[in-house]
């Protein structure tokens, strides 16, 4: 891993503020998205389909030697960009990390309240969701299960 | 559809738009920086300060429970109560006010209907004829009814340009057929369904198959005379119609409603109550239980006014003129594909673009100060027939400008530049 937990949120944030318009952080998010790999078709299921989300959100997670590691998509493009930003700070990460850290970084991004407060594109439905599965892993304590 | 529409539409003064815009506070404001462009009518209707007084008046100065009381308020608020009432049967031209029910929408109308006359007057192996165009508040009460009673839905189906495909309606409508729950105007698509001839077709097979319409998105838009449609039912939302919120109508012909048992028990709608049982107010009473939403009601009654003194023609000519100068500004769009191109539709610009998913247009707008609706529009069905699983839905209202359309699709040009 290269970046910390920590880093990776300083990072996105230090990137994010040399756009000096919204239209380029939008490319930017949109560029993410469109690089994001997405997530693998067998786990476009109902199960791991996150709820509350306007488009369509899966999110798979997996515990492997005490680390969670994530795997999430969506068909609309600038949701898979904030996914690749959520997915960059909190998988590869010990459910103790994921749990202590809040996605305060999303909101320093110069992104609209709108679409930070992720009502309608399902950002907080996600974080919860990545959130629940970290406190789900943690409580498994340092078994080596995988999902 | 030029040539059929009546004259005098066109020699009336034309609507004078920037006084009008003047009238609706909310338009005024900015969104993400840039002057809001409301496009999202068919949602619900932004209010005219007309509306909003009549709100305020009432409760400053008549509130109390309506029916109830020998004081003052009282009275004044069962008068402006009822004045809402006789104002709603002027708007749709039925014959007695007795025969116009308040409830809190399209959708509990529909349930209404569904539950109140279907439980009471369908049977198992019944049919009801809807169609593949219908918003879900007029599939899921059917549905429900379908289930308690063994009744059975049957479809009329859509063509691609987003029309009802009526040549085997008389062959769908059979002996078994007893209800008909069709929609006026469609909210996901625009199209316009030729409901006369589809109440008339009706009539002609069986003058006992009960017709209900839902005018959700038509008495905004065109002036509707519920006698002349001939229509048993008809049902529509007081807040698409530039009213409040939770409060709407229900049209039901005089000897259905009173054949019918009442929907909610509860104050109001009894004539005489003990525990050998009750026995059931005068229309239209026995199916508002409860104390009404009075403010809503006199709310609506006030957006009729509004719309009748502007006038619906005037108000129909502008929004032929918006929805022509929209699709040609849409339909000059790269990779942009219109979803309902019916020959007579309203309001409604539904669209999606090659490659780029809706949710992202409508963000990307929305950052423009450009409101539209991303979705299915509850009307799944719709998306599966042009299958799609969302459109960004651009829906108008007299109020919007030919400015504020090309607003649009330059914000929808950005947007694709920005996938490009
Ligand atoms: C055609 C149609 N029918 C019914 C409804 C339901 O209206 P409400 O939600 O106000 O009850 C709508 C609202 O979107 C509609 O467009």
């Amino acid at each position: 891993m290269t970046e910390t937990i920590q880093q990776a949120q300083e990072n996105i944030v230090a990137e994010f503020a040399e756009f000096t318009d919204w239209e380029d952080r939008y490319a930017r998010i949109i560029a993410l998205g469109k690089k994001h790999p997405g997530i693998a078709e067998e786990f476009q299921t109902e199960t791991f389909r996150v709820k509350g989300c306007q488009s369509t959100v899966h999110l798979h997670p997996k515990f492997e030697n005490g680390i969670v590691y994530y795997e999430a998509g969506s068909d609309a493009m600038i949701v898979q960009g904030l996914i690749a930003l959520l997915l960059r700070v909190y998988s590869g990460r010990t459910p103790e990390e994921i749990i202590r850290t809040p996605p305060d970084f999303i909101h320093q991004l110069g992104l609209t309240e709108n679409l930070t407060m992720g009502r309608q594109n399902g950002l907080r439905a996600m974080v919860e969701q990545i959130k629940l599965y970290a406190v789900a892993f943690h409580a498994m304590g340092q078994s080596n299960q995988t999902n | 559809m030029t040539s059929t529409e009546p004259h005098h539409a066109t020699i009336l003064e034309p609507l004078d738009v920037q006084r009008v815009r003047e009238d609706f506070p909310a338009l005024h404001q900015q969104v993400n920086g840039h002057p809001l462009v409301y496009l999202d009518n068919a949602a619900t209707a932004q209010k005219p300060r007309a509306v909003l007084d009549a709100l305020q008046h009432y409760y400053e100065n008549d509130n109390a429970n309506v029916h109830r009381g020998v004081h003052m308020l009282s009275q004044r608020a069962t008068d402006a109560y009822e004045a809402a009432r006789e104002a709603v049967r002027a708007f749709l031209n039925v014959e007695s006010e007795k025969e116009i029910v308040f409830v809190r929408g399209a959708t509990e109308g529909i349930n209404l209907v569904a539950q109140s006359f279907g439980r009471a007057f369908l049977r198992a192996g019944d049919e009801i004829v809807i169609s593949h165009m219908e918003h879900h508040s007029n599939i899921v009460p059917w549905q429900l009814l379908c289930e308690a009673i063994g009744a059975k839905l049957r479809v009329i189906p859509i063509n691609d340009r987003g029309e009802l495909v009526l040549d085997d309606f008389d062959a769908l409508l059979n002996e078994r057929t007893r209800f008909v729950s069709i929609l006026h105007t469609s909210n996901a698509l625009g199209t316009v369904n030729p409901v006369e001839d589809i109440v008339r077709r009706v009539r002609a097979h069986n003058p006992e198959i009960r017709v209900l319409i839902d005018g959700c998105q038509a008495v905004q838009h065109t002036s509707v005379d519920v006698r002349a449609l001939d229509c048993d039912f008809f049902v529509f939302s007081g807040h698409k119609l530039f009213g409040p919120t939770g409060i709407g109508v229900l049209y039901g012909r005089r000897e259905l409603l009173e054949a019918m048992p009442p929907y909610q028990g509860g104050g109001d709608m009894i004539d005489r109550v003990s525990f050998d049982g009750s026995t059931w107010a005068d229309l239209p009473n026995k199916f508002e239980a409860g104390t009404p939403h009075i403010a809503g009601a006199i709310g609506l009654g006030a957006a009729i006014d509004y719309v009748r003194a502007l006038g619906i023609e005037r108000i129909e000519a502008r929004e032929r003129e918006l929805l022509a100068h929209g699709t040609a500004a849409l339909e000059s769009i790269p990779g942009l594909r219109l979803i309902g191109t019916a020959a007579h539709k309203t309001g409604v610009l539904s669209f999606i673009v090659d490659g780029i998913h809706p949710h992202d247009i409508g963000t990307l707008l929305d950052m423009r100060g450009i409101a539209v609706r991303v979705g299915h529009h509850c009307a799944q069905p719709v998306m599966q027939h042009f299958g799609v699983p969302a459109t960004v839905r651009a829906s108008l209202a007299f109020t919007n400008t030919s400015e504020e359309l090309d607003r649009l699709a330059e914000g929808i040009r950005k947007a694709i530049s920005m996938f490009q």
